[in-house]
């Protein structure tokens, strides 16, 4: 293959690397200052005109943030790097969610301008939701889904203006108590979305949120709360890219998500968060009779991402499923898994994760699968594949599995791989190079899970894998 | 020839002072430890331990008809080469190696012999490590209470072809024994010894901490295997460790029947390459027996291999727990390394808890592990029913059939055909039509 040849290829796959690597000038209207006491806590409430049961569920969690020891008797040391009082808890530009593009700040456009979000939306998106810092900068949705009842609001305007409907739900899916950074959460949560699917309404197109973080120190809480009514259908898709900082950001997220009896929901998280940040994040579903969750997850940037996906299956033949790709490169530890807890008769679980292990990168498997007694029918498959690309790369795996109960069957399968010399050798004697191979190798690897993606994220995944794989070799 | 001990000696003030040390450290490592909670991850599932372990004690010397009673029963093993027979940790029988082995320079002590006259042999190894897995305070416990065992010592290039066996039994409500086992295995030695752990009667309620510790050296071929079959009110801990070196072969059997809580680690670590280690278990839960079993396997050098099967059977409303970690250090390349457990749910009040890990720093290794968790095939037991075999009878086979895969590797046809007869023994209550 000629060299010319070779830069054009490489010019056509080229990324670019800077995407997401900028930042303006911070200048907020509202600004909770460093460190988390009852202050700012009461603070944040008073900024977003709250009710005082939100400013009480606030500080009654805020109780509990304090009272929680930090889970390092199983997880990471790193965790106690996280200085609270150096973080700032909440931000805003004081503005209304905006309704039109027009109304949306001129520098928050050009931020979504680079990061493709108009052209996302003039695309096939229905909806889109995008967070600037804490709150929701624009926005909107297509007529014919207001037409057909669906709310898709951020947080604040959702237990504001519909609280009839939110609030039967919020907080109920993961309390406060829960774990310590999901009170952490509960106590200054503000942007994220909430959304209600009307019985019957399926929506066909997905439904698209945009998270980033921009100011230094500051740590992102936002929370999302989805609800699809009884035979609903809906796809929820975020994306994650932050510009990089020098010292450490904290972004803890709660996202619960509701299938009412036969709703399908599918929600998918691409992370690309910089290398600096913790993420923190408690996601958990409720499946009531016959519906259907499917967690789509893929991990590829952070410092530490601790996220393990839930399924509560509440109901007789609910299904829960987790897909998951987890890609850490060297000062990286993703440490992701799934949570299925059997509630129900003949219910059904599938859990698949794949990572991958760069350089010094450490990716980890945590899980748990709980049948309790009394139970009949229920079946769970968890399936856990780590490749490892480096001799020095490392990988975990910790499932936690309890079984009781009638014709339950449960089956964990794990196994560790590294890419073949034969593979590679094949793909060189080809004419490709051994950094080419590799990613071919990789990608064909995940290949089965990110066909699981809608097709613009399974390309911008492939280059961003591609990206990751870069030097590793040789 | 068999000798019968009527005189024992307590563990004495004559004791070597690293001994000495190694006991006050032992009862410190008790006394200061917390009580394990299931908070701790090595705890996780594990029902509480809310009985008052200071209320066990150690036993007098048994009356006769114990001790005829354990000497009677002490069959388990057929034609052993050399046996000794513990009641209470007093020793009541032994039959020593035939001569030309001693001549051949191996050794097989009781600990109170193995302390007096070979304290150097001991020295390296006894009480110098516990498990770890969770259990370090009963170990503690362990070590400054421990006066009754073997020690089996095999120098370089011997070969013992016939089994060694050892009976540790339990008479007195309320008391304590604290078995050792130590095997020294030198370099291209081979050797097999078999622990039998149960009970006189089925009433005495007893607490067994047990510990045994192998060492393997070089290219040696070592064979160990423990049946625990106390009754149903003990409460058992059994701390077990391995070392395997360059080219050991290592094969572990536990074979787990009684007790009403009987917990269970077994941690092997491989230090050099071309070792061979595997694990098996079975075990059969019933009523509310708890089987909480715990290991380690931890790879140092490359080129090893080690393969984990732990079977369980729940009936009643039983629990097991396993929880099994393999651990692969940098550098420990073309590791195999493969952990299984296999739980069959016999009734739908039984609880099953898998964790099995794996902590992997290397890339160019092969490791698995895999758990299942299910109820008898329905094609299976059909398939017998409709030959006209009995309901009752077909599930038997299906269960010993389940059981199979281990006892087969037992390696001894009148030990697995012994074993098969405890199992119908258990199961013949189990089982109804």
């Amino acid at each position: 293959m000629s060299e010319s040849i070779i830069n054009e290829q490489e010019e056509a796959i080229k990324v670019d690397y800077e995407k997401g690597n900028f930042s303006f000038p911070e200048d907020y209207t509202y600004d909770a200052g460093t460190g988390l006491n009852e202050e700012t806590v009461a603070y944040i409430s008073k900024v977003k005109n709250e009710a005082e049961w939100v400013k009480e569920f606030r500080l009654k969690a805020l109780e509990i943030f304090n009272k929680k020891p930090m889970p390092t008797h199983w997880a990471s040391k790193d965790l106690e790097n996280i200085v609270f009082d150096n973080i700032r808890y909440y931000l805003s530009k004081g503005q209304k969610p905006s309704r039109t593009w027009d109304e949306v700040p001129d520098d928050v456009k050009e931020t979504f301008e680079r990061l493709g979000i108009p052209e996302q939306e003039r695309k096939f998106l229905a909806g889109v939701e995008a967070q600037f810092d804490s709150e929701a900068a624009y926005s909107r949705m297509k007529e014919d889904l207001e037409k057909e009842g669906v709310i898709f609001v951020g947080s604040t305007e959702g237990l504001e203006k519909y609280p009839e409907i939110f609030r039967p739900y919020f907080g109920k899916v993961i309390p406060s108590a829960d774990n310590k950074f999901s009170a952490l959460n509960s106590a200054v949560f503000s942007g994220g979305s909430f959304i209600y699917v009307p019985k019957g309404v399926k929506l066909k197109q997905p439904l698209q949120a945009y998270f980033r973080i921009n100011a230094e120190n500051f740590g992102q809480f936002e929370r999302t709360l989805i609800i699809a009514d009884e035979g609903s259908e809906i796809t929820y898709m975020e994306g994650c890219t932050a510009p990089k900082f020098e010292t450490a950001t904290l972004h803890s997220a709660v996202v619960e998500l509701v299938a009412l009896k036969n709703a399908k929901i599918q929600y998918i998280t691409v992370q690309n968060w910089s290398n600096n940040v913790f993420n923190l994040v408690t996601k958990r579903a409720h499946a009531e009779e016959n519906a259907e969750v499917k967690w789509i997850d893929c991990n590829i940037g952070s410092r530490l991402t601790m996220k393990y996906p839930g399924v509560v299956l509440k109901g007789r033949k609910a299904r829960g499923e987790v897909l998951s790709i987890a890609l850490a490169n060297d000062g990286q530890h993703q440490d992701t898994g799934a949570k299925m807890i059997h509630l129900a008769d003949e219910t059904s679980s599938n859990i698949i994760s794949k990572s991958i292990s760069i350089g010094k990168g450490r990716s980890t498997y945590r899980g748990q699968v709980h049948m309790p007694k009394h139970l009949k029918n229920c079946k769970n498959n968890t399936e856990c594949d780590a490749l490892l690309i480096n001799t020095n790369s490392r990988t975990d795996t910790y499932p936690a599995i309890t079984t009781r109960g009638e014709g339950n069957t449960v089956q964990h399968e794990a196994s560790v791989s590294k890419v073949s010399a034969e593979q590679i050798f094949y793909m060189m004697q080809r004419g490709l190079s051994e950094g080419e191979a590799m990613s071919l190798a990789v990608n064909g690897f995940v290949n089965d899970l990110l066909k699981a993606f809608p097709m613009e994220y399974s390309v911008e995944l492939k280059r961003l894998i591609d990206m990751e794989m870069e030097g590793s070799v040789g | 020839m068999n000798t019968t001990v009527n005189t024992h000696t307590t563990a004495n003030a004559l004791e070597p002072q690293w001994l000495l040390d190694r006991r006050n450290s032992g009862n410190e490592t008790y006394s200061n430890l917390p009580v394990p909670s299931a908070k701790d991850e090595n705890w996780r599932f594990a029902s509480v331990l809310s009985e008052d372990i200071d209320a066990f004690k150690s036993a007098p010397m048994p009356e006769d008809h114990a001790i005829d009673y354990a000497l009677s029963n002490s069959k388990l093993v057929e034609d052993p080469i050399a046996e000794l027979i513990f009641v209470d940790d007093h020793l009541v029988q032994s039959k020593p190696l035939p001569k030309e082995l001693i001549d051949k320079g191996v050794r097989f002590l009781s600990l109170n012999e193995a302390i007096e006259d070979h304290s150097h042999l001991l020295e390296p190894y006894f009480l110098k490590d516990s498990t770890r897995l969770g259990s370090q305070k009963y170990f503690g416990l362990h070590a400054s209470n421990v006066k009754a065992g073997a020690v089996l010592y095999v120098p370089k290039g011997v070969e013992i072809n016939e089994p060694i066996a050892v009976y540790h039994w339990s008479n007195t409500d309320k008391g304590l024994i604290c078995p050792h086992t130590l095997i020294i295995a030198e370099a291209q030695s081979k050797v097999s010894l078999i622990d039998v752990l149960a009970s006189t009667t089925e009433e005495n309620r007893c607490l067994n901490i047990s510990a045994s510790n192998i060492q393997g050296h070089p290219s040696a071929n070592i064979y160990r295997k423990v049946i625990q079959n106390f009754n149903s009110k003990t409460l058992s801990f059994q701390l077990d460790s391995a070392i395997a070196d360059r080219d050991t072969q290592l094969e572990n059997i536990a074979i787990n029947l009684g007790a009403a809580k009987a917990r269970y680690e077994n941690q092997i670590k491989i230090n050099g390459s071309g070792a061979h280690v595997t694990m098996y278990s079975l075990s059969v839960a019933e009523e509310t027996q708890e089987f909480d079993q715990r290991t380690f396997q931890t790879h140092n050098a490359p080129n090893s291999v080690s393969d984990l099967l732990y079977k369980n059977a729940l009936f009643d409303t039983s629990r097991t727990i396993f929880s099994g970690l393999i651990q692969v250090e940098e550098g420990a390349q073309q590791t195999d390394a493969y952990q299984t457990n296999r739980n069959l749910l016999l009734d739908q009040r039984a609880d099953a808890n898998a964790l099995p890990g794996l902590e992997i720093l290397a890339n160019d290794v092969k490791c698995s592990h895999g758990a299942t968790t299910g109820n008898i095939d329905e094609d299976e037991l059909f398939y017998m029913l409709s030959r006209g075999i009995p309901h009752r009878v077909a599930m038997q086979l299906i269960v010993l059939g389940f059981f199979e895969e281990i006892i087969e590797k037992l390696g001894s046809d009148s030990l697995a055909e012994n074993i098969r007869k405890l199992l119908e023994e258990k199961f013949a209550s189990k089982i109804k039509s």
